[in-house]
């Protein structure tokens, strides 16, 4: 097995910065705006990017975390999955636009699991999408509003997202 | 898990991870939407040979709210003998594809006889088995102490250093074996109450103190009361004189309530007796979980429906 | 029909062969040939003389869905039993000379083994009033041991007149010592499991209090008890304080509860359900010891067998017993021989000579002594197998054995003189039959 680092660490943070002055300028300013990480280092990256998005525009980094487990389409084939936390900040979803924040970007399975339990917890006037890493390979009819970077891979090929804050190295890297 | 028939079972990772499940599962509830998708196309029977409204209702709203079909099947007063019941009961079940069976019996370990039979291939819940265990119950039990002592921030916390008193009918209570074993487990200390009548004849394996006083016990000062209900028909098989002696001797009343501390809980998995092992002061005051145990039954049932049947079949 | 038996090895260790005549030991000595015999080859095979079981369930008539004199008879023959003792819990019960003369004569008829009926103590085992006693005993069933078993006869001015009446028969009281009271709804063994299991217990003293009235009222009236199934340390103690005191007591006790524990019911299979219920370790430990030290007088199988579904449902809804015929000397073999506490004549003490003593049965006092009647049973010591119902001959499969390995294996099995087991393998009835008829004469 061999592993190449893609992103480091500088990498990462300035694609978190893009990101979120993009998403700043598609939704015209930090209203409404509700930043959710899917559990492990979606929520993570969440964080970072409501930090960014506070230090631009105080009051627009509102973070919350939406776990899919529970609706996911893969759950008979895989040992039993336990569920993380679902957050919600406060004044709830309705109205608002989403922005949903994932590592990386695959079959979009996990993204229409997200879609879908979102769904129960209220209805957002829109819903966006930020990946850090798109690897390509999509199943379903989804894409990302905002990619760090687009890693074209192939499908036996595994990419690594490792953050500071869970796994104590900050770095991605395509594992073959 | 492939089945749940004793809390004995279980290790103390799985029974918090059932419980931090649980903690998820009751969040549902605050929703709009209390709903989740999770079972969909799953079979839940309850097939209960005694009847039980709370506990049923409890199982068919959780295997609901995980979006599971659920069927009732009341196998009480068939017609069919009873010892071909459950067998043939569990064939048919297998036959219209069951993924899981929540069953309440009379009779001790026909939940593990079901399981083991090779009669059918579904998830085996323990509803209630005769006076062996009620390892939801317990279950619900360990998960309101637990939310009563952390609040929010009960996920992944144990009951290490409770101290919990169990008063009444142990020798045919499954619920208080269920949480012997389970309290034991999440690191409780156990300490039983009953006549000696109504304490099994030989409790030296269980991990518990057990004693007849219940104000020794009450002035231990412990954190839990859970008191047990008292069936009136033990007193005809000599058990106990008569439901007078009965309740001044181990009932809990308004002058022991007033001894304990204002945040002793006080447990009773119902239906109470009023007045008998339990005074109406108790089962009303700040200190009863009663209301909070019930609404807790649903969650902590949810997460071990969600538990059994999703994921692949363990090997 | 005459068989010559080569180098066969007696319970006292001794080398021998075995002429078969005519229904007895022709001649015994090394070296025997007879031109004409059928000849079996016994060298490494032990021996044994007819196995007796003071305690069998033949369940006919009213219960032949779960076994019938002929099934039951094969059982035993295959287990090297060539005379059994069959319960009176029949329907009707076997409580009139007309229902035991029938058993012994379908016992006849079947050829397998010797069948001798036990007459009920009370009318349909209902502990009320005596049974007809005297007819049971004068009729030609013989019958001489008396028994409710299955129930107790647990009224104590019933038990002293039927301890006094059937001494005027030579009979014997083979009790089922069980306070009904104090075992309402019993599951299992009472203790430390049972709380754990949510099982209602059959506490000891049930079984103790009861043999230690009956003794006490044997003694106050001189007549012979018999205990039946002993199952607890106590009981142990109980008897072994009647003998000191010099009172006319016997006591059996069952291959399973010398083999199984309790600890076997944690499964909730009820193959492991019998009444008495299976023990603690210490008492099949108090249960060897007294066997050994001759407190305990002979080893009865308490076949029980059941039809399937009367063991396929939760543990409280299945019927108590096990079959037990075929596995018995394999079991006795596994826990009393291999420990060294029993050897191959006490064994033929326990489960011959002494139970035959015991119910008046003729023929079994001088096993293997020239002129006596040829029943014996010739066993492999030196095998081992995986029992399995491949193994099972009666109508029951409810063994607590099933996929145990256990020791030996019954090779050949001769009654009044004729094979009823050939290399290891039952012969069929239509053949057991003509000998047995052939016999009669």
């Amino acid at each position: 097995m061999t592993a190449r680092t893609v992103l480091q660490p500088a990498d990462i943070t300035r694609a978190l910065t893009r990101i979120s002055h993009e998403i700043l300028e598609s939704n015209r300013g930090g209203e409404n705006l509700i930043i959710l990480g899917i559990p492990t280092r979606g929520v993570a990256l969440a964080h970072r990017i409501g930090a960014i998005l506070e230090s631009i525009e105080p009051g627009s980094g509102r973070v919350g975390e939406l776990d899919v487990t529970m609706y996911r389409d893969d759950l008979a084939g895989q040992p039993t999955r336990a569920p993380a936390r679902t957050h919600i900040p406060a004044g709830g979803i309705d109205g608002t636009t989403v922005v949903l924040v994932d590592d990386v970007l695959y079959s979009g399975r996990t993204i229409r699991a997200a879609l879908d339990a979102l769904g129960d917890h209220g209805r957002p006037r829109a819903v966006r999408l930020a990946v850090l890493v798109d690897r390509g390979h999509r199943e379903l009819p989804i894409r990302a509003d905002f990619v760090g970077k687009n890693l074209p891979t192939s499908a036996d090929e595994r990419i690594r997202v490792r953050l500071t804050e869970i796994d104590g190295i900050e770095e991605v890297t395509i594992e073959s | 898990m492939r089945h749940l028939l004793s809390t004995r079972d279980l290790s103390r990772d799985e029974a918090i991870q059932i419980l931090d499940v649980a903690e998820d599962m009751a969040d549902v509830a605050n929703r709009e939407v209390k709903k989740l998708p999770t079972l969909r196309g799953k079979t839940v029977i309850n097939l209960f040979f005694e009847d039980s409204t709370r506990t049923r209702t409890s199982f068919e709203l959780a295997a609901k709210r995980l979006s599971a079909d659920l069927v009732n099947f009341s196998a009480k007063g068939s017609s069919v003998s009873k010892g071909e019941s459950l067998k043939d009961t569990a064939q048919t079940l297998a036959a219209v594809g069951a993924d899981a069976v929540v069953i309440r019996h009379a009779s001790s370990g026909a939940p593990q006889t079901l399981a083991t039979s090779g009669w059918i291939d579904a998830a085996v819940l323990n509803a209630g088995d005769g006076t062996h265990e009620h390892p939801t119950q317990a279950l619900l039990d360990a998960f309101t102490m637990r939310r009563r002592l952390h609040g929010a921030a009960s996920r992944g916390k144990s009951l290490d250093g409770l101290t919990v008193t169990i008063v009444g009918d142990i020798l045919h209570s499954r619920v208080a074996r269920s949480n012997v074993w389970l309290l034991d487990t999440l690191g409780a200390t156990v300490r039983l109450v009953a006549p000696a009548t109504l304490l099994p004849a030989d409790i030296s394996t269980w991990p518990v103190t057990a004693g007849f006083d219940l104000d020794d016990a009450v002035d231990a000062d412990p954190d839990v009361v859970m008191m047990l209900r008292i069936q009136a028909e033990r007193m005809h098989a000599a058990f106990f004189p008569n439901a007078r002696e009965y309740s001044r001797q181990w009932g809990l009343g308004d002058e022991r309530l007033a001894r304990l501390r204002p945040d002793t809980m006080v447990m009773h998995p119902g239906p109470m007796n009023r007045g008998l092992e339990i005074s109406a002061n108790a089962a009303d005051s700040s200190r009863s979980t009663v209301l909070e145990q019930v609404a807790n039954g649903v969650s902590v049932r949810m997460a071990v429906l969600y538990l059994l049947l999703s994921g692949s079949a363990e090997l | 029909m005459t068989y010559l038996i080569t180098g066969a090895t007696l319970p006292d260790g001794t080398t021998t062969d075995l002429l078969v005549d005519n229904g007895v030991i022709a001649e015994t000595g090394s070296s025997l040939s007879q031109s004409g015999a059928t000849v079996i080859d016994a060298a490494g095979l032990t021996a044994l003389p007819g196995l007796v079981d003071l305690h069998t369930h033949l369940r006919e008539p009213g219960f032949e869905q779960s076994e019938t004199v002929l099934t039951g008879s094969r059982a035993a023959a295959i287990g090297g039993f060539t005379s059994v003792f069959a319960m009176a819990n029949t329907s009707p019960v076997s409580d009139t000379a007309g229902v035991v003369e029938q058993v012994a004569s379908l016992g006849v008829r079947a050829g397998y083994v010797t069948v001798r009926p036990i007459g009920a103590v009370t009318m349909g085992l209902k502990g009320e009033q005596l049974s007809e006693i005297g007819a049971m005993a004068q009729s030609r069933a013989q019958v001489r041991v008396f028994s409710d078993d299955g129930s107790c006869v647990h009224d104590s001015l019933l038990m002293r007149r039927a301890l006094e009446y059937v001494k005027t028969f030579d009979g014997v009281i083979a009790q089922h010592a069980q306070d009904p009271r104090l075992t309402l709804g019993a599951q299992m063994n009472e203790g430390a499991l049972s709380g754990e299991l949510g099982l209602a217990g059959w506490p000891a003293v049930a079984e103790e209090s009861i043999i230690a009235r009956d003794v006490l009222l044997a003694q106050h009236v001189g007549a012979r008890l018999h205990v039946c199934h002993v199952s607890t340390a106590g009981s142990v103690d109980v008897i072994r304080w009647a003998k000191a005191r010099g009172i006319a007591v016997t006591a059996e006790v069952t291959p399973h509860h010398l083999l199984l524990t309790e600890d076997l019911v944690r499964t909730y299979d009820s193959r492991y359900k019998v009444n008495p219920p299976l023990r603690r370790t210490e008492d099949v430990m108090a249960l060897r010891e007294g066997l050994a030290d001759g407190t305990i007088d002979i080893i009865a199988t308490d076949h029980a067998p059941h039809p399937v579904e009367a063991k396929e449902c939760a543990w409280d809804e299945a019927a108590n017993g096990m079959v037990g015929l075929e596995s018995a000397l394999s079991v006795v073999h596994a826990s009393v021989v291999a420990s060294g506490q029993l050897d191959w004549s006490d064994v033929a003490r326990v489960l011959s000579s002494k139970p035959a003593e015991i119910g008046r049965l003729s023929g079994y006092d001088a096993a293997f002594v020239v002129g006596s009647p040829a029943n014996f049973t010739l066993y492999d010591a030196s095998a081992s197998r995986v029992f399995g119902t491949e193994h099972l001959h009666g109508k029951g499969v409810n063994s607590p054995y099933l996929e145990r390995t256990l020791p030996g294996r019954v090779m050949a099995t001769i009654h009044n003189g004729y094979a009823t087991v050939l290399d290891g393998e039952l012969l069929d009835a239509p053949t057991v039959a003509e000998s047995a008829r052939v016999h009669r004469g």
